[in-house]
């Protein structure tokens, strides 16, 4: 199936906000501020998904990265009362940043070298105007049960390690 | 569109690592392995257009982790501040010799 120009341009235009806000937060000195273009970067990355006809996993992108997620996180940095950022700033120094930046570099080329590779052909298409859930659906709860009900053991987990740690003493 | 969607997938996760090299606040950091993880939900996402709807699924399954991750992980960073009165990783440095 081709895709027309004006696709495209706005999956271009998805994809570069969501870079350049990553940018944004990574150099941001607040922790709200940086928080903040996270989110954007989330929302734009839902936009691409909901572009490449996963419409499903960009709503729960929506509500549970964007929203619950990153409100955790914000909650958190308020808890803490680190909303405005320290005096000495916590990006480390010249020579760590240098040797941060090549190995970053030498990661993207690695994965551009892997990523060369010819893909083949896409998947036909969903006809337009049937069910987007159904597909992921019946795996998730046939070949996947178990790995699913095991997740929702991990959560339980997760919500009694998180109440006993964050649990103020005495 | 799968070839640009891995392309941007790669550049998100390596800011991710290099926002993780490059920073002491502990919440960035974390939300720095947020990023990555989101950069490795866009390539699944890219592929399932490729390998069918399993992708999809997968990253149904990463998103669980990652907010479970984010629960204990922000917990176990109050416990840290209220023994430490920082989140500094500078100040974090039992296991240093």
């Amino acid at each position: 199936m081709e895709y027309g120009l004006l696709y495209q341009v706005i999956f271009y235009l998805f994809g570069l906000i969501a870079v350049a806000s990553a940018v944004a937060f990574v150099t941001r000195k607040s922790p709200v501020a940086a928080a903040l273009w996270l989110v954007n970067t989330m929302f734009c990355l839902a936009a691409l998904y909901i572009m490449m006809n996963a419409q499903f996993v960009g709503a729960i992108q929506v509500l549970v990265y964007a929203g619950a997620i990153m409100v955790v996180f914000l909650f958190v940095v308020m808890l803490l009362n680190l909303g405005h950022p320290a005096r000495v700033s916590d990006i480390k120094g010249l020579a760590v940043r240098l040797v941060a930046g090549l190995a970053g570099l030498a990661l993207l080329a690695e994965l551009f070298v892997i990523g060369r590779q010819k893909l083949p052909a896409l998947l036909p298409e969903l006809p337009p105007g049937s069910n987007v859930i159904t597909p992921i659906a019946v795996p998730l709860f046939r070949e996947y049960l178990l790995a699913f009900e095991i997740t929702s053991v991990l959560l339980l987990a997760a919500i009694i390690g998180a109440v006993v740690l964050a649990k103020r003493k005495g | 569109m799968v070839a640009e969607a891995l392309f941007f997938s790669a550049v998100l996760f390596t800011i991710g690592v290099v926002g993780v090299l490059t920073r002491r606040n502990a919440i960035i950091i974390f939300m720095c392995v947020e990023l990555m993880l989101n950069a490795v939900n866009l390539s699944l996402v890219a592929l399932s257009k490729l390998h069918g709807v399993t992708g999809q699924v997968f990253v149904i399954f990463v998103m669980t982790v990652a907010a479970a991750e984010a629960a204990v992980g922000l917990a176990i960073i109050i416990s840290i501040f209220r023994h430490h009165e920082s989140i500094d990783l500078k100040n974090i440095n039992l296991l240093k010799g």
